[in-house]
């Protein structure tokens, strides 16, 4: 099971004599999961025994996939989707227009061949996009960098 | 999940995860802090927050008519996702709205319980979309628009204003690319799509002078340094704009420049029919039930 932790999604976890306090950010900004995030954490506590639990959700810096760690990686190629290579890093001036798919080196999560190709840019959730790979013929899902 | 029944979880004996409209939960954006820059006055950066919320709620509720009537069920998600993105930040920013203005609104009341003369969104954010083209033609510009003003709003003196709108460049950031992209396929693609290409952004061109007005209200904030004056980003915009639809192989719509005395309408409150056509479908669940729970 890939954790929120994992996702980079928790940001901190402090206790002290007032309770744990959870402080979390969303991937996106519409991220519909926030408050069954925030109810799965505070059940989790609550039944691990900590009675006084608070969720705190902050939004800077503003989440990247650069945080999701190296097992968090290798859990999402074992489930087939291809994991986020390094987020864009942003030049001073104007963000630059994109007219053309992004050329991103995607490996194939079941064959490992490293030539694949975007089928569509916006996949079921807005993290993900759909690709193809020409060698196993098989599509798969991977996780836009962002 | 936290629940093994999703009626169960909709209604209103549980804890805390609660989700739907009018099912009672409170505090949604648990945590985020509200505190208020000083220097700042606090009406004018409610109004503002409106604005730029309206903007995204607006054109959210737009893009979303259009899931089940695109093209192609790829460009449905992705108007879909666009359009969950932008309500993200309307949330986000209706919720600051109500914070600065401080008389206990929240973003459920600034969405669901205000007249079309209440809202702050510029005119553009409310039209109707006759085809395809024109819906990514608006696009286009809207997100070139807003992720001009995104940019530099992270500079913004109000740390909140600056933190939702670090998070909005990465996702207008691929909001303009996506319509970006059709633009060109469709105007350098058949003889057919060219012209209904470029009759929509023929359309479009004289609706853009209203996006570089200044409203007073942003002009007075974005002289205190916590928002951004529309007026500068008429030079980013233009060349995005050319660019994109040169390469297009559309005759470039000059962007017009507003007349001396134009005033902001949408900014104002002064909308067209359309936006009235969209709140009686976005709230009308929740003004004929109010605080209904099901």
């Amino acid at each position: 099971m890939l954790t929120l932790a994992e996702l980079g999604v928790i940001r901190e976890v402090r206790q002290d004599e007032d309770g744990v306090l959870v402080t979390i950010t969303p991937t996106y900004s519409g991220c519909p999961a926030m408050e069954s995030i925030r109810a799965d954490i505070r059940s989790a506590l609550r039944q691990a025994g900590f009675g006084r639990a608070e969720v705190r959700t902050v939004i800077a810096p503003p989440w990247t996939t650069d945080w999701i760690s190296a097992s968090g990686r290798r859990k999402l190629a074992e489930a087939g989707i291809a994991p986020p290579g390094a987020a864009p890093v942003r030049a001073t001036g104007p963000i630059p227009i994109n007219l053309s798919p992004r050329p991103t080196a995607v490996s194939c999560p079941r064959c490992g061949h490293t030539d694949t190709e975007t089928l569509a840019a916006f996949g079921a959730t807005a993290c993900r996009e759909l690709r193809r790979c020409p060698a196993c013929r098989e599509p798969f899902e991977h996780m836009r960098e962002i | 999940m936290a629940f093994d029944d999703a009626y169960h979880a909709l209604t209103d004996h549980d804890d805390d995860a609660r989700w739907a409209y009018g099912t009672g939960f409170v505090d949604k954006l648990a945590g985020v802090p509200g505190d208020l820059p000083d220097g700042v006055d606090r009406a004018d950066l409610a109004e503002y927050c409106l604005m730029l919320g309206d903007d995204a709620l607006i054109l959210s509720h737009r893009l979303q008519q259009w899931v089940t009537r695109a093209p192609e069920l790829e460009d449905e998600l992705a108007l879909a996702n666009i359009g969950l993105d932008l309500l993200g930040q309307a949330r986000l920013l209706l919720t600051r709205a109500g914070v600065a203005e401080g008389w206990g609104r929240d973003e459920d009341d600034l969405a669901m319980r205000r007249d079309p003369s209440g809202f702050r969104n510029v005119r553009l954010a409310e039209r109707a979309d006759a085809d395809f083209a024109h819906l990514v033609a608006r696009l286009f510009a809207l997100s070139t628009w807003r992720l001009a003003l995104l940019d530099r709003l992270t500079a913004s003196r109000d740390p909140m204003l600056a933190a939702i709108a670090a998070k909005g460049v990465k996702e207008v950031t691929y909001h303009r690319d996506y319509a970006a992209q059709w633009v060109v396929r469709l105007g350098d693609g058949t003889p057919l799509s060219h012209d209904r290409m470029r009759a929509a952004v023929e359309t479009l061109a004289p609706q853009l002078a209203e996006l570089f007005l200044s409203h007073p209200t942003e002009a007075r904030l974005a002289e205190a340094g916590a928002a951004v004056d529309p007026a500068t980003l008429e030079a980013e915009f233009t060349q995005v704009w050319t660019h994109v639809l040169q390469t297009a192989t559309l005759t470039a719509q000059p962007v017009p420049s507003g007349a001396a005395d134009a005033q902001p309408s949408g900014r104002a409150g002064e909308h067209t029919p359309a936006l009235a056509e969209i709140l009686d479908e976005m709230q009308g669940v929740a003004r004929s039930v109010p605080g209904g729970a099901w």
